[in-house]
């Protein structure tokens, strides 16, 4: 059952012009941060979308909650037209989607308590009468594994997994079914960010959640996830189950990816990198398939137009001539 | 070892902040050989970039900073200034993990490589720039003749890594201090730049240490490994074996924290607590109230490093016992 | 809860005086300000008279005690409605951007071209001469100084986190702006104040001085100051000793401003 729907999805960010540029009449360039993405999100799933910065995961993720407003496409949430939602239905909407956020120590307004920081948000959305907000407060602590005496401390006098819990708690306090982390572990040390990856999934197993899981960190994304979608310069090149893709990885891309991937187990390893060059400024991105100029494998025709995601089946897609 | 390239004793770091001492480094001693490249891992406040930092002197004047660094038979921390500005940018060169912050922003990178040819060699002008070009060619920037003359801004991310490790290299030095050279980098550019001064130790002979908190880069990167925690030395030893067979009980739960061959969505293994506060002392093991494997005495007394199994040593007193757990 | 610093205690205890003299003038001054006595015409400082007696024999003592409160009044009112006024298009502007940044843009760089005192001064002139019509005169200028600070700040802020945070959770405008961001984004703005309430009575004396401020019979520094100048060669301290008094004002409203910034400073 589908609970998200992306359809052609475009974000551009304009670059400033200077006054030069205005009296010559330079055409205004644009950061092309997403382009055309169209994804599912399946009810209590949960998708990563991976990418390394300046793919546009980010920007996709804060289009999804309208922290952004696309330039083009659609995004419809539960059959509804989440771009046109206003006022009170917007407000609905907000209760259904939440946002982990990936700074600990920005991400919590430092001037108002933990239970302020709570209680607001169920004061708001009159998720519970008044008077029983302390106590919804204190179920929400016990949710996330923080003490009880936490509600009237400031954020400034936790750790920073402490904090995510805090952000975490925030986000569950409307009672929302599908919640969007955007790097909520980047932050934090591998000892910390185990136990903030277990609280979360244990959360989605409990409360039946729908988890978006954006991150850098294939690691995570293989251990965490149902399914994954790829993303290069604001496109999605691969999208599918977590663990065939990691198994066999289709795009050029996806591939280079995976290999470059420090691992545990691995031992010193002399020789060539994954993949080599840069990703392009997106300001300027190369024609037809953006990851040609870097791509081993690219052809002539490569250079020539943008691959669709065509299907491999069971829900697979790549987006390359050449897989 | 007598013959190796680095040897550091005991080295201790005390910074004087206004809330009073803070011990980031407490007794660290290791050695590094010649060709080889040594890694330091720990996580944040684990002071293993403050142990790197203190090897050439490259502390603030509020850290007082004891033991011994030998290099090649002469310690590093009672040098006269001159000695130590040859050693230093010549027999032992940094690089760091902001290249942004690390490069000069109003200078071309060839005058910054210039800079370190004038201080560390005899090379006239022509030389130098020709110098300056091959160094560029050697970290991989193509075109080396006009990027010598572009400013660090004109540079990607991962290029002025390139331009920084060029700049380090310019003297030839014999020992390379990286200290989270790839931390800032995406993940595809961080394995060319570790590909990258895995091929330049082999080629230039040179011997290297790398701090990180990755421990995958570590494994992929490192002949040896000495692990950290709040500013102690906690297991030193060969990668693989260090690695397989922890015999730390701080190194056995950082490696079980990480998400892995587990099956997929298994809960993870984490460390409960916090990484402790450097400004109290800690009379026992610093790991001890996060440990799962505590005797009586990791409260009080302070495990001491040592050999537990061929060119492997450990700061636990459970190490016999994982030992034994784990067989020969 | 932070410890109270040294210039913060020195600052307040300062003010502390200057108000109990504005709150309490007839219980601390030992005679009446405007109390002639032709016995003691331009009388020196001594163990009567303090601070001395000006040409009609008035006790300067007196008079600068009764001063405080209409320069405390200058310091407050002449701070407040600039203060408000600024902050309020500042937060608006900073949040909304756009067309609305471009006028405050323009306006500003209108308003900072010329200085500061010449243009209350240019204002008092049109609307004439008097308290009321200085304080309108300052805000119309003085905002400006509240509104760009307030300005750079929420563009901080609202680049934050927590306000994205608040924004996902569909919070109201208004609850964005006056409870999560004026909050954080006040600090540098109460710091300034208190070191323009400083500025301010500096500038109220100058007015007062120029003739453009209070108007006698209110006493008020800079008019003591400007009636003691006729007299400066054989009187020096009619006019000292309420100088004086305004330095040590500013001392206080400075030292306040600098303890403040400490003690307002948020943790992350």
């Amino acid at each position: 059952m589908t609970l998200l729907t992306v359809t052609g999805l475009s974000k551009r960010f304009p670059a400033r012009r200077g006054l030069v540029e205005i009296l010559r009449r330079t055409p205004r360039q644009a950061v092309h941060a997403v382009e055309q993405v169209s994804l599912d999100v399946m009810r209590g799933e949960t998708l990563g979308i991976v990418g390394e910065s300046g793919c546009g995961k980010s920007t996709l993720a804060r289009c999804l909650v309208r922290l952004h407003e696309p330039d083009g496409g659609s995004v419809s949430f539960d059959g509804t037209d989440v771009l046109a939602l206003e006022g009170d239905a917007r407000r609905r909407f907000n209760r259904q989607v939440q946002m982990v956020f990936q700074d600990p120590y920005g991400s919590l307004n430092p001037r108002m308590t933990v239970g302020d920081t709570l209680g607001e948000a169920l004061a708001v959305h009159r998720v519970v009468p008044a008077a029983e907000i302390p106590a919804r407060v204190r179920s929400l602590l016990d949710l996330v594994h923080l003490p009880q005496d936490a509600a009237l401390r400031y954020p400034h006098e936790f750790s920073g997994g402490q904090r995510q819990r805090i952000g975490i708690a925030r986000a569950l306090a409307v009672e929302p079914s599908l919640i969007i982390a955007d790097e909520p572990v980047s932050a934090l040390d591998v000892s910390v960010q185990a136990s903030i990856v277990n609280l979360l999934m244990e959360l989605q197993d409990r409360l039946g959640l729908t988890l978006v899981f954006i991150t850098h960190d294939l690691r995570l994304v293989k251990h965490m996830t149902h399914r994954v979608a790829v993303m290069y310069l604001g496109r999605i090149v691969e999208i599918g189950p977590t663990a065939e893709i990691f198994a066999r990885p289709q795009h050029p891309y996806t591939q280079a990816l995976i290999r470059a991937v420090p691992l545990v187990k691995a031992r010193r390893r002399d020789g060539e990198a994954a993949v080599m060059g840069e990703m392009p400024s997106p300001l300027n991105p190369p024609s037809g398939c953006a990851f040609h100029p870097r791509c081993p494998r690219a052809e002539p025709e490569c250079a020539l137009s943008v691959p669709d995601l065509s299907d491999r089946g069971a829900g697979w897609q790549v987006a390359c001539r050449r897989a | 070892m007598s013959g190796d390239l680095l040897e550091i004793t005991d080295l201790k770091v005390t910074f004087d902040t206004p809330r009073g001492p803070v011990h980031a480094v407490d007794g660290v001693s290791f050695s590094v050989g010649r060709g080889e490249v040594l890694g330091i891992v720990g996580e944040s406040g684990s002071g293993k970039s403050v142990t790197l930092r203190a090897i050439p002197r490259l502390l603030h004047a509020n850290a007082a900073v004891t033991g011994r660094a030998l290099w090649r038979g002469q310690d590093l921390f009672a040098m006269d200034a001159e000695t130590l500005r040859r050693v230093r940018g010549g027999k032992i060169a940094a690089i760091f993990q902001e290249p942004m912050s690390a490069l000069n922003p109003v200078l071309p990178i060839g005058q910054q490589i210039d800079e370190v040819l004038v201080a560390h060699t005899t090379h006239d002008r022509a030389a130098r720039r020709r110098r300056g070009a091959e160094l560029l060619g050697l970290v991989g920037i193509a075109s080396a003749a006009t990027r010598l003359d572009q400013y660090p801004h004109e540079f990607s991310g991962g290029m002025r890594q390139r331009a920084m490790i060029a700049i380090a290299l310019a003297a030839n030095p014999e020992l390379l201090l990286a200290d989270e050279p790839t931390t800032a980098l995406d993940v595809t550019i961080q394995d060319q730049i570790l590909k990258l001064m895995l091929r330049l130790v082999a080629e230039l002979g040179m011997s290297m240490v790398l701090v990180t908190h990755d421990l995958g880069v570590i494994a992929e990167t490192c002949d040896r490994v000495a692990v950290m925690y709040a500013g102690r030395l906690c297991e030193t030893g060969v990668v693989a074996e260090v690695f397989e067979r922890p015999l730390h009980a701080y190194t056995r739960a950082l490696l079980q924290s990480m998400p892995g061959e587990g099956a997929a969505r298994a809960q993870l293994i984490p460390i409960p607590g916090q990484p402790p506060r450097v400004d109290k002392p800690v009379p026992g093991c610093a790991f001890a109230p996060r440990c799962t494997l505590t005797e009586a005495r990791c409260a009080s007394e302070r495990p001491l490093l040592r050999a537990l199994a061929p060119a492997h040593a450990s700061a636990c007193h459970a190490g016999e016992r994982l030992l034994a757990e784990t067989g020969p | 809860m932070k410890r109270l610093s040294a210039p913060l205690i020195g600052g307040m205890i300062l003010l502390g005086a200057v108000m109990l003299c504005a709150m309490i003038p007839d219980v601390l001054a030992p005679y009446d300000p405007l109390g002639f006595d032709f016995a003691a015409l331009l009388a020196p400082p001594s163990a009567a008279h303090p601070f001395g007696t000006d040409q009609f024999g008035r006790d300067m003592l007196s008079r600068t005690i009764s001063a405080a409160r209409i320069d405390l009044q200058i310091a407050l009112f002449a701070t407040i409605f600039p203060c408000v006024l600024g902050v309020l298009i500042g937060l608006f502007v900073g949040w909304y951007g756009g067309v609305a940044d471009m006028i405050f843009g323009r306006l500003v760089d209108l308003v900072v071209t010329f200085p500061f005192l010449v243009l209350v001064i240019a204002i008092v002139a049109i609307l004439g001469p008097g308290l009321v019509n200085m304080y309108i005169a300052i805000t119309i200028v003085g905002w400006v100084a509240y509104a760009r600070l307030m300005h750079s700040e929420v563009l901080v802020q609202k680049a934050g986190e927590y306000v994205a945070a608040a924004r996902v959770l569909g919070y109201s405008t208004p609850r964005i702006l006056f409870r999560h961001i004026l909050p954080n984004a006040i600090r540098p703005v109460l710091v300034y104040l208190v070191s323009d309430m400083a500025l301010v009575i500096l500038l109220g004396s100058s007015l007062g001085y120029l003739g453009l401020g209070a108007q006698p019979p209110e006493a008020e520094w800079g008019v003591l100051i400007a009636d003691g100048k006729n007299f400066f060669n054989q009187a020096p301290w009619i006019a000292l000793f309420p100088g004086a008094v305004i330095v040590i004002a500013g001392l206080g409203f400075s030292l306040t401003g600098d303890g403040l910034a400490d003690l307002l400073e948020v943790k992350r």
